[in-house]
């Protein structure tokens, strides 16, 4: 039975169409059997009088032999108990092991949790330099790919189900003929890449193949406008006084953004007023999280960013660099330039990915003229090996393939029938390509419009090796066995090379037998950390992968960057891209990326920093932009968005508006990633596809954009529609200069707070533990990786665009954004992680009927589900309305490929039943457990909430109040400490630690 | 009547409370042939259509939240109570004149509370049926609240937490519907025994005689009768000021701004008065005109009921301002936001000024006695009060908790046709029941309206009142 033949008999039915299984579907006389038969062992025969007689003679029979049976070979089977108890596994205790997520072609080292061989959560490598024990918001959520029921579960040859030796044999037909001739038809479409096992395939495969070509395409790490960077910088941000990011959001954006986010903010933790603080300015188009973190920022379009660093350059003394600065940006990159030539060494300019090789080598001047290259960073050769330009790489596979020259692709990863420019017409050319081969998580669309789909093996199922930006080899583990007999790139490579049959851990640890001996390409110096050489390639083997990664290659902790090219002379900018009109500029989803995220149902109801939309990719405007076209700019509530009509080039796309402080005046920030066509069942039909207006000569910018509004609208939920602050201070922000000169301004910014002493009962007493937590604001980045992190450990449900649009959404913890100063350009950004404050006096204890919210001689405020009847009075008393509440059932207690991911520590709630955050209950359980078993106390960091342990910044720090010596309680004795909203005499034990803002006093207003 | 010891044409002197003309026997045939009778006007039939083709949308909404969840309704975060809670405070409002009327006008000799007590009564009880549901059904867990709320001795030694306003709640309302339905069936009885009496139908004999307790009307039984009834009429009464005192605990106690006023009980308690008074005229006009009772409920009702509607309404419209005076004393910043936002910048505030144009602008027309003895302008204010009613307690409720202490947090709320059609669906109930007991019981208590007549007062009687 084949797909077609579905399709003529459901072509055939009239009315009825629908069906339950294939088998149904292909209506045969088993089928129908089955069907009589619903209970198929002999149930039927009781509608027989003979048959019963018969039936009963036959269970007596049965039930006297039951006995008899034992001498008979039972059927194996595989679900037995341990009979020799494996030595590392303590039932309940989860094991963790290091691996990687390729991330844009870098790695994003992690540890994951692993429950009796199920992997359910991901922390960072603590001792991998790219991680040092965080993670971000894809990694996090990448564990709920793994297990998504959606993903492509068969090899598919036109739709037919396959096996693999069936596909190889293929394979080797089609590539057959081409040995000989050098393979001059055969061309390689994949993502970036830096695995050095995958790299060598590839080239081996190219030697095979001389004639044949690899190309690059990733829509979001491997686009370029205006040419590849030539060197891969490195930064120090921990060395920097001074950073200038110009339209770089190195604190948001790649698997780089986790290291350099701990940097960046370890100097922004201020211990006492004296400590000295960096200072960022940002130039952005639009607000990243870098630029929500600046003390200065400037907005201005993408293509004037250029004339800035040209200014800058020029006023810092760069060589060959020369033009002075328009009028509205003067005074900045005069100060900015002061500042940066003040600090000498001791400065950063960050260019961004989105602009062009230029502005990257202007970056570059400066900082060697500032003496910072060597300093706070190195410029070392790509990392990536792949083809850099992947706008030009695509389109010159295109062209081929449009010229009929192509007659195998095989394509690994990527998905550009969805994703390709649209001038490029990448669909139309791939239709005369012979042999088309994807390999990819999901039958997509370009699953769709190939010969054959392979599902690919997630990381988490599969061997392979991955370098982090710092150039460290991170090796990559399975966790699991393939849930759905997926491959990955390395086996479907090694079979295109006729070296197939090998496993993908012989594959990988073939490639680093042959290193070890030294028999690569690329040489390598193998070495622990204590510089020592091993002593069997096994032993580097056992060391690497416990480790997660190769310790002799990292350039943090001294391997010798590889060889530079010499610095490129400044190109012009590319000529094809209009300068004048409202610009178009192009993003990634931060989440969704460009769409291949969209079945993961966490990142699509994370609210995306800064807007706080879900589920839904938006257009943003200015609030000045927003006047002139007529769209409404305050929002009071979860409503509909006036559709935006953008015409680019004779191409059109609706998007809805979004009015987002900090966008540049006259550009519409185009965010990519939504309307996939065949994305499953939680990313179908989310967002609105704009693929249709990125064209290969501009991924990320351009002029001529003709914006207007029509007359349809658009729902839009975001989980936050007030973004000022009202005079409330719930973020505390100073300037340095104000807060060195009297400490005590932090606390004279909020109301007085009431005297404990006042209260006519007595006051409580925490005799063992007393758990509370500090927030620095001053570290937080507003990534958000805290929330999918606490999503992923404490078992929390998606619910839906629809209950997101009711303001039900489940974020045990969320980040609130507020903007202060004018909404055409606001002044400052605040991010704030809430929590639950675990209030010692707490709002919500007192007013529950039946007692299901109750305070612990810990000081927790424990939330007993099961005794909880729904009344919501809590909630409604809660003035940081940090409690959740299950109007309906939002758990999903039915997929069964969804259950091994839970978490077995956490209760899975029901209907009815209000949560919060419990400090993460289940950690200091068994911390308590531990320290139990040892007889000691609980050690001051021995607890990590999921919130802090993913926290790239370390903002966040949990502890025991009554340790004198806990980093929590030196933390809370700080003059930046204050309780929010603690005029109420909540006595919140999580408290959060004041913004200072470093300013530039010669950029002051007034 | 009695001689009044006013002289002729003094305002205090008392006015009849029952037009002249009528005897023992002609209340008793006119108030009894109104049950037992095989016609039913056709005005019944068109309020039963009504009230059951509503109560059917209630059955159908509380079985679709049984199975789905309160997430069928608009509630949301920040907004945890919604139409449930609102539908529960005006419905438990509602039910406060009829225990008034009954216990406190009776201590205080009001003898033209007897023509409408009844069914005052039985509305009460009524109003507190469809009050019911909410607490119960607005929970995420009914099956379990239903029983969990109650103190009950259970082998997990958990109690309730008593120091929460909903279990006073429970305990308040669960005193006042027991008290009121055994108050106004004690009431019924010697009635009861009346229709026993004069019932033709077997069946009917049987049934009524069985709710008549043996009723005889010996002097001994009256003897006890009236003893039993003015101590329970003495139970009630507090409990007409205690029951909305402790509903509005349920605010009162909370942190919240807009809830958290010392000025809640008294405010709760003149508006429970307010709706419960429009809500006796609501019904009392349309009945009144129905069964042609213009001789029982005479205009001295009316007026005086409209009267003690627009004292309610004044002492309501000074709970306002107190409200807005204290939020603005306080120098809260979170209270001076509330009232700004609940008054003139929040998204919510034209229900302020709807709720201003019910309670407090139009009943002002009934100062005027000219418009307080037309029944269609009456009507109309009383229809403006009971919507005006359930409007404050939108305005407490959700205009205070859509925008409350972190502005990150808020948000609006949109109620869904599910929450209307319970809302209405309780109004469907109310209907039924009303009507049903219209046709089976007697709406006016036919032995005290005996009592008012002449004859029932002997000449030697020197305060000349009847009791």
């Amino acid at each position: 039975m084949n797909l077609s033949d579905i399709r003529t008999r459901l072509a055939g039915l009239e009315g009825r169409s629908y069906w339950r299984s294939l088998e149904e579907l292909s209506d045969t006389p088993e089928f129908h059997d089955y069907v009589q038969r619903e209970f198929p062992y002999q149930a039927s025969e009781f509608t027989d009088p003979a048959g019963r007689r018969q039936f009963l003679k036959l269970m007596g029979a049965s039930l006297a032999l039951a006995g008899v049976s034992a001498c008979t070979r039972q059927p194996p089977e595989k679900l037995v108990p341990y009979v020799t108890q494996p030595e590392e596994i303590v039932p309940g205790r989860p094991l963790f092991f290091a691996t990687a997520m390729p991330h844009g072609g870098l790695a994003s080292p992690l540890l994951a949790e692993n429950h009796m061989g199920r992997p359910t959560k991901l922390e960072g490598n603590p001792e991998h330099p790219a991680s040092l024990g965080a993670t971000d918001v894809l990694a996090q959520a990448s564990v709920l790919t793994l297990y998504d029921p959606d993903r492509s579960r068969a090899i598919l040859n036109r739709g037919e189900l396959k096996t693999w030796a069936t596909f190889t044999a293929a394979l080797q037909v089609a590539l057959g003929p081409m040995r000989t001739t050098g393979g001059a038809g055969f061309r390689l479409l994949t993502e970036p890449i830096s695995s050095p096992s995958t790299i060598d395939q590839i080239e081996a495969l190219l030697t095979t193949f001389p004639q044949a070509k690899w190309h690059q395409w990733d829509p979001v790490y491997g686009a370029v406008q205006g040419g590849a960077p030539a060197a891969h910088p490195i930064y120090r941000f921990d060395r920097a006084d001074v950073i200038v990011a110009l339209d770089a959001d190195f604190l948001g954006f790649g698997s780089a953004a986790v290291r350099y986010a701990k940097d960046f903010s370890s100097r922004r933790r201020m211990g006492t007023p004296e400590d000295a603080l960096n200072r960022l300015y940002a130039v952005e188009p639009v607000l990243t999280i870098t630029g929500s973190n600046a003390d200065h920022r400037l907005a201005i379009k993408s293509r004037d960013v250029r004339g800035v660093a040209t200014a800058l350059a020029a006023a810092v003394g760069a060589p060959g660099a020369s033009g002075t600065a328009s009028a509205d940006t003067a005074k900045f990159v005069a100060a900015v330039a002061d500042d940066l030539k003040a600090h000498r060494g001791k400065s950063v300019v960050v260019a961004g990915d989105t602009q062009p090789a230029s502005v990257h080598a202007l970056a570059r001047a400066m900082n060697d003229v500032l003496g910072n290259t060597g300093a706070t960073v190195t410029y070392t050769a790509p990392i990536v090996a792949s083809p850099l330009d992947g706008a030009a790489s695509l389109a010159e596979l295109t062209r081929d393939m449009a010229a009929g020259s192509v007659d195998v692709l095989l394509i690994i990863g990527s998905n550009p029938v969805f994703t390709a420019p649209a001038d490029l017409d990448f669909k139309t050319a791939l239709d005369k390509v012979k042999t088309r081969v994807h390999l990819g998580l999901y039958d997509d669309e370009t699953a769709e419009q190939c010969h054959w789909h392979i599902p690919e093996a997630h990381y988490l199922e599969s061997w392979g090796d991955v370098r982090a930006f710092d150039g460290t080899v991170s090796l990559i583990q399975p966790l699991i066995a393939p849930l759905y007999d997926g491959r990955s790139a390395i086996e479907v490579l090694a079979s295109a090379n006729g070296t197939g049959g090998q496993t993908t851990m012989d594959l990988v640890k073939g490639y680093w037998t042959k290193a070890f001996g030294g028999q690569t390409k690329t040489a390598w110096t193998l070495h622990d950390r204590q510089g020592r050489a091993f002593a069997s390639v096994d032993q580097f083997w056992r060391h690497a992968l416990h480790d997660g990664f190769v310790s002799s290659t990292s350039w943090y902790e001294g391997a010798p960057p590889q060889a530079l090219a010499a610095p490129a002379a400044q190109p012009a900018p590319a000529a094809r891209t209009t300068d004048t009109g409202m610009e178009i500029v192009f993003r990634p989803d931060p989440y969704i990326l460009d769409g291949r995220n969209a079945n993961n149902g966490w990142l699509q109801e994370l609210p995306r920093p800064l807007s706080k939309v879900t589920w839904d990719n938006v257009a943003y405007i200015s609030a000045r932009t927003a006047e002139r076209l007529g769209v409404p700019v305050s929002r009071s509530g979860n409503q509909n968005q006036p559709v935006l009509e953008i015409k680019y080039q004779g191409r059109s796309a609706k998007l809805p508006a979004w009015v987002m402080p900090g966008t540049a005046d006259d550009v519409v920030v185009v965010l990519l990633g939504g309307g996939r066509l065949k994305a499953g069942r939680v990313g179908h039909d989310a967002g609105h596809n704009v693929f249709g207006l990125r064209g290969s000569n501009a991924m990320w910018f351009d002029g001529g954009a003709e914006v207007s509004k029509t007359a349809e609208t658009y729902p839009v939920y975001s989980t936050q529609n007030h973004f000022v602050m009202e005079d409330r201070h719930a973020v505390r922000v100073v300037e340095l200069d104000a807060f060195k000169k009297n400490p005590k301004a932090v606390e004279e910014l909020g109301p007085e707070r009431p005297s404990y002493a006042e209260s006519l009962y007595p006051e409580r007493e925490y005799k063992s533990y007393k758990w509370g937590m500090a927030i620095d604001l001053n570290a937080c980045t507003g990534c958000s990786a805290c929330i999918v992190a606490c999503v992923a450990e404490n078992n929390i449900p998606v619910v839906g665009k629809t209950q997101v649009g009711r303001s039900r959404e489940m974020h045990w913890l969320r980040v609130d954004t507020y903007f202060e100063g004018d909404p055409g350009s606001p002044s400052g950004t605040y991010n704030q992680p809430i929590p639950c404050m675990q209030c010692e006096t707490a709002p919500c204890e007192p007013v529950c009927p039946v007692a299901a919210t109750v305070h612990s001689d810990e000081g927790l405020n424990d939330m007993v589900y099961n005794r909880c009847v729904g009344t919501r009075y809590c909630s409604n008393n809660c003035p940081y309305k940090v409690r959740r509440f299950n109007f309906m059932l939002y758990q999903d207690f039915y997929t069964p490929e969804l259950k091994p991911q839970r978490n077995p520590d956490v209760t899975i709630r029901s209907r009815g039943v209000m949560e919060k955050c419990t400090y993460c209950v289940q950690r200091i359980n068994h911390a308590r457990i531990d320290a139990k078993t040892d007889g000691r106390t609980i050690r001051d960091g021995e607890i990590k909430t999921a919130c802090e342990q993913v926290c790239p910044a370390d903002a966040i720090v949990f502890g025991d109040l009554n340790d004198a010596n806990s980093r929590v309680v030196k933390l809370k004795a700080q003059e930046r400490n204050y309780g929010l909203l603690e005029e109420l005499g909540t006595r919140p034990r999580t408290s959060y630690l004041a913004k200072v803002k470093n300013t530039n006093p010669a950029l002051r207003e007034s | 009547m009695a001689v009044s010891q006013f002289p002729e044409g003094d305002f205090r002197a008392p006015v009849p409370v029952i037009n002249p003309g009528h005897s023992y026997r002609s209340i008793t045939e006119k108030l009894t042939g109104m049950v037992l009778t095989p016609h039913t006007p056709l005005a019944w039939f068109v309020v039963m259509f009504v009230g059951l083709s509503l109560l059917m949308g209630l059955t159908m909404s509380l079985t679709y939240l049984l199975a789905k969840g309160i997430g069928i309704w608009g509630n949301n975060i920040p907004v945890g109570w919604a139409f449930d809670i609102i539908n529960f405070v005006w419905w438990i409002g509602i039910g406060h004149a009829g225990t008034l009327i009954s216990a406190i006008l009776l201590l205080f000799k009001q003898d033209w509370r007897t023509s409408i007590n009844r069914f005052a009564e039985a509305m009460t009880l009524f109003a507190v049926a469809c009050a019911a549901i909410f607490p119960i059904f607005h929970t995420g867990r009914p099956w379990l609240a239903a029983y969990w709320l109650f103190p009950y001795p259970n082998t997990m030694t958990l109690w309730p937490n008593f120091r929460s306003p909903l279990i006073w709640d429970v305990f308040a309302v669960s005193t006042y519907a027991a008290v009121s339905a055994i108050f106004w069936f004690v009431g019924l009885i010697p009635d009861l025994a009346t229709f026993r009496d004069r019932a033709e139908s077997p069946v009917l004999k049987r049934v009524y005689g069985i709710l008549a307790l043996g009723w005889r009307g010996s002097a001994r039984h009256w003897f006890r009768y009236e003893t039993a009834y003015l101590l329970l009429a003495g139970l009630s009464a507090p409990l007409v000021l205690s029951v909305h005192t402790v509903v509005s605990f349920d605010f009162a106690v909370a942190v919240l701004p807009g809830w958290h006023a010392t000025i809640f009980p008294p405010y709760f308690v003149a508006g429970a008065i307010y709706a419960g008074f429009a809500m006796v005229l609501t019904l009392a006009i349309p009945l009144r005109a129905m069964y042609k009772l213009h001789d029982y409920i005479t205009m001295r009702h009316l007026e005086n009921m409209a009267k003690v509607t627009l004292i309610t309404g004044l002492v309501v419209v000074y709970g306002y301002l107190c409200e807005a005076f204290y939020g603005w004393y306080s120098g809260n910043e979170y209270e001076r936001f509330m009232l700004k936002n609940r008054i003139y910048y929040g998204p919510y505030a034209w229900t302020y000024w709807m709720l201003m144009l019910c309670n407090f602008i139009v009943p002002q027309l009934l100062w005027s006695k000219r418009l307080r003895r037309n029944l269609a302008v009456v009507f109309t204010v009383v229809m403006f009060v009971n919507v005006g009613m359930w409007l404050e307690r939108f305005v407490i409720i959700v205009t205070s908790l859509h925008r409350d202490f972190l502005p990150s947090s808020w948000q609006m709320y949109y109620p869904t046709v599910w929450d209307f059609m319970t809302l209405f669906g309780t109004i469907g109930l109310f209907l039924t029941l009303m009507f049903v007991f219209v046709r089976v019981l007697p709406m006016i208590s036919i032995f005290e309206m005996r009592t008012l007549l002449p004859e029932a007062t002997p000449k030697h009687h020197p305060e000349g009142e009847a009791h």
